[in-house]
């Protein structure tokens, strides 16, 4: 096995040496002074927003979706798998000329959109809409993978038990199901947080209403290297702290489990 | 672990291989076409992509974004060979700090209003003031939306308080600018006269409000192939480059 560890100190001092050079490269002091600038703050709280709404309406609307998925088997279930699968492999640059031309002014929907008197491009829920699109899948796939464990056996005892099938599904399928839907949730969070390329191009930079923190990186990249450093290290200090979490929660579901 | 063995066999089989294949071919490569990398502003895509082809010496590698992102990668130690911006003033601080050889103008340009749909929307700048109006332009970094602010700045300061409250994007360089326009998300903005493409009109900015624009452009110090860079430079004031430029509408370079 020794000479597995070679490829593994590569790969080690790969990955982690970029992520440590945001933090060394300029004294620690000067990271926090470039975060007291208004406009960074800005951006990092309205990433907070929009992530948190987009996870809400993913969880709301996926946790069901994902159910239904898992435990029943019906024609075209492979089909649309794959289909709702598509937004984790698409570039995030397509993933912005798509959601133009599907709800944009003057995409397939925008017409009716106008007419609903809803405004997407400019607008901070744009960015939601965008954020949604790319991190939806990281979720439904981890909360199908987490129905699908379930033991069938406890939702047809439910069921025979007289309970409903939304009481099922809220009373033992979700409960039951919990770890791997945080997961699934915590990946997309991650994901809505980092998403840059679909939210220019769909919704635009506007400080404090489209201008997300990777957006205000970039936008600092040229000006203000030392601003757009210490946006990056919050970024990174989330991320870490959503994968910790995961870990967290998956290391005590197998404790338990 | 008779599989691990067959494994490292082949990975040094092929680390052997690509090895003589690099052996054969490099040399030939570089004697024959070396590559010579031009970092220029978004809005010499056009032009330069047409003419580059044509440059004999070198396989010509562009990279196209805002000047000031450009210039920014060269600090932080990208080295393109030539370095072209949409402005004179990167240039000249890029030179100052030592990044670049003496720069060159090479062209101008014209900053107009660019508006989409049928183009009534807008017919001249006090236009961009009605509310209802949805305005894109360059982020203040990128010299678009440097000229911008220069033309904003000699309106009436009400005017111009009323316009910039029309913005609703702040795009990182003038093709972000004129997707948004072209896309109907935004009614109008402010881009070069080159960028006003089909589905746009553009509308010609009075002459007292008219920012100078001027491009740049330069050797990079620590070029690997500096006669080549220069060449290539030189090609930008006359040559196949040159009249693609004048082609995209780009003025000739202030004489002398």
């Amino acid at each position: 096995m020794r000479w597995f560890a070679l490829p593994l100190a590569l790969a080690l001092v790969f990955l982690v040496l970029p992520v440590l050079a945001i933090f060394l490269d300029r004294p620690p002091g000067e990271l926090l002074d470039a975060l007291r600038e208004p406009g960074a703050l800005d951006a990092l709280w309205l990433s907070l927003q929009t992530s948190v709404t987009a996870l809400a309406i993913i969880v709301v609307v996926g946790t069901p979706a994902a159910y239904l998925l898992a435990t029943r088997r019906f024609r075209g279930r492979a089909l649309v798998i794959t289909l709702i699968e598509l937004p984790l492999v698409l570039p995030p640059a397509v993933a912005g000329i798509a959601l133009l031309a599907a709800v944009g002014p003057s995409g397939i929907l925008g017409g009716a959109i106008e007419d609903a008197g809803v405004r997407l491009t400019f607008e901070t829920a744009g960015v939601v809409v965008a954020l949604t699109f790319v991190a939806s899948p990281y979720y439904l796939r981890q909360a199908q993978a987490a129905f699908g464990a379930l033991d069938p056996s406890w939702l047809e005892a439910s069921r025979t038990l007289g309970a409903s099938p939304a009481r099922t599904f809220a009373r033992v399928a979700v409960p039951t199901a919990t770890p791997g839907l945080m997961t699934g949730g915590a990946l997309a969070f991650g994901r809505a947080l980092g998403e840059f390329g679909a939210t220019l191009m769909f919704a635009g930079s506007l400080a404090g209403i489209t201008q997300t923190a990777p957006l205000a990186i970039y936008e600092r990249f040229a000006t203000d290297f030392e601003a757009a450093l210490a946006l990056s290290a919050v970024l990174v200090a989330v991320s870490a702290a959503i994968l910790l979490s995961v870990k967290f929660v998956e290391g005590s579901a197998l404790a338990r489990g | 672990m008779r599989w691990l063995a067959l494994v490292l066999v082949l990975a040094l089989a092929a680390v052997v291989v690509g090895c003589g294949a690099d052996d054969e071919e490099q040399p030939a490569a570089q004697e024959d076409r070396p590559e010579l990398i031009v970092s220029a502003a978004a809005s010499l895509s056009d032009a330069l992509t047409a003419c580059s082809k044509q440059f004999e010496d070198a396989t010509v590698r562009l990279s196209f974004a805002g000047s000031d992102e450009l210039a920014a990668q060269i600090r932080q130690g990208v080295k393109p060979d030539v370095y072209a911006a949409a402005n004179t003033r990167l240039p000249q601080e890029l030179a100052q700090e030592g990044l670049l050889g003496a720069p060159v103008e090479f062209a101008t340009n014209e900053l107009v209003i660019a508006v989409g749909g049928d183009g009534t929307a807008v017919e001249r700048v006090e236009d961009m003031a009605e509310p209802g109006i949805d305005l894109v332009i360059g982020a203040e970094s990128v010299p678009v939306g440097a000229y911008t602010r220069e033309v904003l700045g000699r309106l009436p300061d009400a005017l111009e308080e009323q316009i910039l409250a029309n913005v609703r994007s702040e795009e990182p360089d003038v093709k972000g600018v004129v997707g948004k326009i072209t896309q109907g998300a935004a009614d109008a903005g402010f881009v070069y006269l080159t960028d006003v493409t089909e589905g746009l009109t553009g509308v010609e900015l009075p002459p007292e409000l008219r920012p100078s624009v001027a491009y740049g452009a330069g050797v990079v110090e620590g070029s690997e192939q500096p006669e080549l860079a220069q060449q290539y430079l030189d090609g930008l004031t006359e040559g196949p480059c040159a009249d693609a430029l004048r082609e995209e509408g780009f003025g000739p370079p202030p004489a002398g």
